[in-house]
């Protein structure tokens, strides 16, 4: 038996099967995982049973994951078992056939049930719900011997379920208790719009009406209402909300509310191997009834459960769209506003479009559209940014993109809208997600891309986007500016120039230029590019050439606005010593050196140096160059982490020495920082740096890719590891890849971007025999560099050598004539 | 005033200067960067850029030219001048080689 944790879920619906695909996604092999879904079928998108009554796709094509995708992961399936019992003390469930699992960790994705009015005659045939695939195929049944339909409730789901009637061949009339269809999600003129809409299409409608019972014999034949009124109907469907499925976990002591309530973590706050995730969740008070939010809840959940670390569940704010063909709705946040609100406002009665939007401070509080909501995801993602859209205001209702066009403007607003703007809100997937799968994955259809990147895979609102997105990518991927020369000495770009010294074996700077044609004698910018892709490509064989490195790194100091020096020793990891710090404080006294400062990398600067005085100053130091002057490793930023720190969980001083000393002499194509923090407070702000790992429990984050400079980037998750060894290994690896892949002056930020953090993963965590041999060349060019170059020059001029005679000016004499 | 009845001081031998980099040599409270070119022939400026006083001697040779280490200004060691788009001239030195002996001129 395999001594896997056992992880159980109830609940074979959207939001649970999506916490086990992250699941797999972060550690394949960490969990038996058995799953129990009450339904016959595999896991289905629930969204779409709207579209298949309304015949615009078939149940076949609305499976999420097919048996064989539950055997191909080893997954225990059991469909058409419903459990009726968890006993936590035993940790285990009992389904109603008496089939048992155990488990150490269980999640509760049950959903919720759709609530049926109690009113008199409800429980006769011909009522019915519409939540799952049998609700599907009871009306398509139904609409085979009956004619008339009712539905009672006449938001989303109620309206969606009329159309689906009438498709099938029945007449619908939508009874609802407010005045405004979808008053949840509209206000009254677009509630009218709608209507006026619907009614067009042939959905009749009794608004404002409440239903007093149910008339008929055995099946229904009728409806009474308040008023007096009645109605005629064969088939009745209650659409009128739902209720968070918790009988389950109520019986067994976990504590519920409105919904199993969950911390942050979406783990039951009263048994941490419980957890939840879905509509039958509640989380800081609410109970989610659309897949978006459920979505994020899934990814939380994974995160924590297979030990990421520490990510939160904040809550969602949500947007809604109504997925009737020809009719456009969009509506999120505060739709109504409160009396006095800043409101903008288009209203088109004839062409039917209607645009509102909600302000406050000149920022997006509410939207709703109809008719035309191209710009719904757009506005909805400035609301979430809390943009400041006063440049915006008098033109936005035109369209966000403002061309001027507002109609669905198509490739435009694609290619207008921003890298971040959410396209598929149901699965948090965002242009740039998008673009990358087109550009970097080669993906050229809607389908590979929905497979790829789960886009326009929910709810399907999004697909004309995706179109819209693909093709204005596609149209634009050759015009890209990558390919421009260095400089204005060659007509080549990095990459031929890289190509042409590996392939015709160059190793020195002047023979690079004269064997691929340069104009003149190089520049500051193509000659120190040169000097590294020779060195980085010949480790063993080149020759660098200290003429065409630029000053500071010629100097092994940095050059200061008045043509002195700063000389930064290294100090490792932050740490000193008092003796360390008397030495420093002597020789700044010795060479008076003006200015003594803590730099912004966790070590001393003396800044103001002549320098004549350099060598000297550096053979009294005695002390490793910080290579604070050079495109090689900075500073590894490291916080007192375990050793003394009440939170910390792993040793990161420790760790930031070791990995200071082991990359210290490498050249990159720019300067690298590391950081590394004991835990996920953060201190040593590892997140902004090329390479920040985090302590977590049992492990360290990799995370990989921030800049904190110009323009302040993030780094992303690379890996999670256990062992420092580990750390060691993927910080090689992913430096030496960089290294041969990085353009000279690119730093990680940027080439993670360009070359996408996927395949980075792929040649550095996944590939083992890859990762090994990056370790190994690295290796190899390190073996060259086992000197320090301050002590070189030290040497250097002991010996009397004229080489570094540069370090020293001639006085001569004016001679009076 | 002709060649030959310049003051040439010796400086130092050319070999005192690395190829294709320069040396510093101070006249009183002047600074004078002497390059030594790629094709070994020696070339004298104010060690001073005319934009903000960068010095010269520590930035890239590039032909006959001396790319500015502060803020890459390209500045012709023939005449001292400032090339496009940029403005400005910095003061020239005579200066020769002979017999592997570097002079220069301060006149
Ligand atoms: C000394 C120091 C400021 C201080 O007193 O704290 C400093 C000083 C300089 N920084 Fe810095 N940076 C210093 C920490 C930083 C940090 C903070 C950090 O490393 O944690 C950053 C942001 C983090 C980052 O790089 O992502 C930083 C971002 C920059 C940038 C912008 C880089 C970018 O990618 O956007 C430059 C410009 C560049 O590299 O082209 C820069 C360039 C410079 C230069 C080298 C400017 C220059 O070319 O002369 C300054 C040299 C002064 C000197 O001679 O010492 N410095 N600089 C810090 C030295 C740390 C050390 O111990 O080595
Ligand atoms: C017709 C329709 C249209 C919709 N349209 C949209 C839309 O456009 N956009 C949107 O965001 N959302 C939409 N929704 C809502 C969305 O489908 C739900 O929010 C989502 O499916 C909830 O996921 P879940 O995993 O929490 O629950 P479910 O998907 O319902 O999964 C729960 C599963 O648990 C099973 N289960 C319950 N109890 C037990 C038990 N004791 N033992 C074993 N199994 C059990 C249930 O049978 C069910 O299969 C729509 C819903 C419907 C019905
Ligand atoms: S921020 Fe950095 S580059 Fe700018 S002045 Fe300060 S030290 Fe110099
Ligand atoms: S000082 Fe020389 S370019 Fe600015």
């Amino acid at each position: 038996m395999s001594n896997k944790k056992k992880l159980v879920m109830i609940g074979n619906g959207m939001a649970g099967v999506r916490a086990i695909e992250e699941i797999l996604k972060a550690n394949p092999d960490m969990f038996d995982i058995t799953i129990f879904g009450a339904e016959k079928y595999p896991n289905y998108n629930r969204i779409m049973l709207s579209p298949v009554l309304a015949g615009d796709t078939t149940i076949e094509d609305i499976i999420l994951n097919d048996e064989q995708w539950y055997a191909d992961n080893d997954i225990t399936l059991h469909m058409g078992k419903r459990i009726k019992e968890i006993q936590r003390g035993y940790r285990k469930v009992i389904a109603e056939d008496g089939t048992e699992a155990k488990y150490d960790t269980l999640i509760i994705a049950t959903g919720s049930n759709p609530f049926i009015i109690p009113i008199p005659g409800h429980d006769k045939q011909g009522v019915m719900a519409f939540r799952d695939i049998d609700d599907c195929d009871t009306m398509v049944e139904a609409a085979k011997k009956y004619k008339k339909a009712a539905v009672i409730g006449g938001g989303l789901l109620g309206l969606e379920a009329a159309k689906g009637l009438m498709h099938l061949g029945m007449q619908a009339t939508v009874i609802h208790d407010q005045a405004t269809l979808m008053n949840m999600q509209l206000d009254t003129p677009a509630g009218e719009m709608l209507r006026t809409s619907l009614e067009s299409q042939g959905m009749a409608f009794k608004t404002s009406t409440l239903t007093t019972a149910v008339v008929g014999d055995e099946r229904v034949t009728g409806l009474t209402f308040k008023d007096g009124t009645s109605l005629d109907c064969d088939l009745l469907v209650m659409a009128v909300g739902i209720r968070p499925n918790m009988a389950l976990a109520k019986d067994c002591g976990l504590f519920c509310n409105r919904g199993i309530v969950v911390n942050d973590y979406m783990q039951s706050v009263t048994d941490p191997s419980v957890y939840s995730v879905g509509e039958c969740a509640e989380h800081r008070g609410i109970a989610y009834g659309l897949v978006a939010p459920l979505f994020e809840q899934a990814k939380t959940l994974a995160y924590m459960i297979t030990g990421q670390g520490l990510k939160t569940y904040q809550g969602s704010v949500v947007s809604t769209k109504l997925k009737i063909s020809g009719v456009d709705v969009f509506s999120a946040g505060d739709f109504m506003g409160t009396p006095g609100a800043d409101i903008i406002e288009l209203m088109d009665k004839v062409g039917g479009v209607y645009k509102k939007i909600i302000l406050e401070d000149d920022k997006i509080k509410g939207v709703v559209m109809f008719g035309d909501t191209a710009d719904g995801p757009t506005f909805f993602q400035w609301m979430q940014d809390g943009k400041d859209i006063s440049e915006q205001r008098s033109t936005m209702l035109f369209s966000a993109s403002g061309l001027g066009d507002a109609g669905h403007s198509g490739e435009d607003l694609a290619s207008a809208m921003s890298d971040d703007t959410v396209v598929c809100g149901c699965n948090g997937v965002t242009k740039k997600d998008v673009v990358d799968s087109i550009v970097k994955g080669g993906l050229t259809t809607r389908k590979e891309i929905t497979a790829c990147t789960k886009a326009a895979g929910s709810c399907g609102g999004c697909a004309g986007l995706v179109d819209q997105i693909l093709a204005s990518t596609l149209g634009t991927a050759f015009v890209e500016s990558e390919h421009d020369p260095i400089c204005n000495c060659t007509e080549m770009n990095h990459e031929q120039v890289k190509e042409q010294i590996k392939a015709k074996k160059l190793t020195m700077v002047r023979e690079v230029m004269s064997v691929l044609g340069w104009k003149g004698e190089g520049c500051h910018v193509c000659r120190p590019a040169l000097n590294y892709y020779i060195t980085m490509t010949w480790p063993e064989d080149s020759e660098e050439d200290r003429t065409s490195r630029v000053v500071n790194e010629k100097m092994h100091a940095n050059i200061q606005k008045d043509g002195t020096f700063s000389v930064i020793p290294r100090i490792y990891g932050g740490e000193t010593t008092p003796d360390d710090l008397i030495r420093i404080a002597t020789v700044a006294k010795k060479y008076n050196v003006p200015t003594v400062k803590i730099t912004g990398g966790q070590r001393i600067d003396l800044l103001g140096v002549k320098k004549e005085d350099l060598t000297a100053m550096w053979k009294d130091l005695d002390m490793p160059s910080g290579y604070a002057y050079g495109k090689s490793l900075r500073t590894v930023k490291t916080c007192v982490g375990s050793k003394w720190c009440r939170f910390g969980t792993q040793d990161s001083t420790a760790l930031g020495i070791h990995l200071e000393k082991q990359l210290e002499r490498i050249w990159f194509p720019a300067k690298v920082k590391l950081g590394v923090s004991g835990c996920p407070r953060n201190c040593a702000e590892a997140t902004i740096k090329d390479i920040g790992i985090v302590g977590v429990e049992g492990g360290w984050e990799i995370s990989t890719g921030g800049n904190g400079g110009v323009h302040v980037v993030a780094t992303e998750l690379l890996c999670l590891v256990e062992t420092a060894e580990e750390v060691e290994a993927i910080c090689k690896a992913y430096l030496q890849h960089y290294r041969e892949t990085g353009r000279h002056n690119e730093r990680c930020a940027p080439w993670q971007q360009r070359v996408g953090l996927e395949s980075i993963k792929t040649a550095v965590v996944d590939d083992l025999a890859n990762r090994q041999a990056l370790i190994e060349r690295l290796k190899v060019y390190l073996d060259t560099q086992d000197q320090d170059p301050w002590a070189e020059r030290v040497a250097d001029a002991e010996k009397q050598q004229q080489i570094f005679t540069e370090y020293t000016p001639i006085d001569i004499p004016v001679v009076e004539v | 005033m002709s060649e030959a009845n310049k003051n040439w001081i010796k400086v130092c031998t050319l070999d005192e200067i690395p190829p294709s980099q320069a040396r510093t040599v101070k006249a009183g409270d002047t600074i004078i960067a002497v390059f030594r070119l790629t094709d070994n022939r020696v070339k004298a400026v104010e060690n001073r850029c005319p934009h903000k006083q960068g010095p010269l001697a520590e930035g890239i040779i590039s032909g006959d030219d001396i790319l500015c280490p502060l803020h890459n200004w390209r500045i012709h060691l023939d005449d001292g001048k400032v090339a496009a788009p940029d403005e400005g001239c910095v003061k020239t030195y005579p200066v020769k080689v002979e017999d592997g002996q570097v002079l220069l001129s301060l006149d």
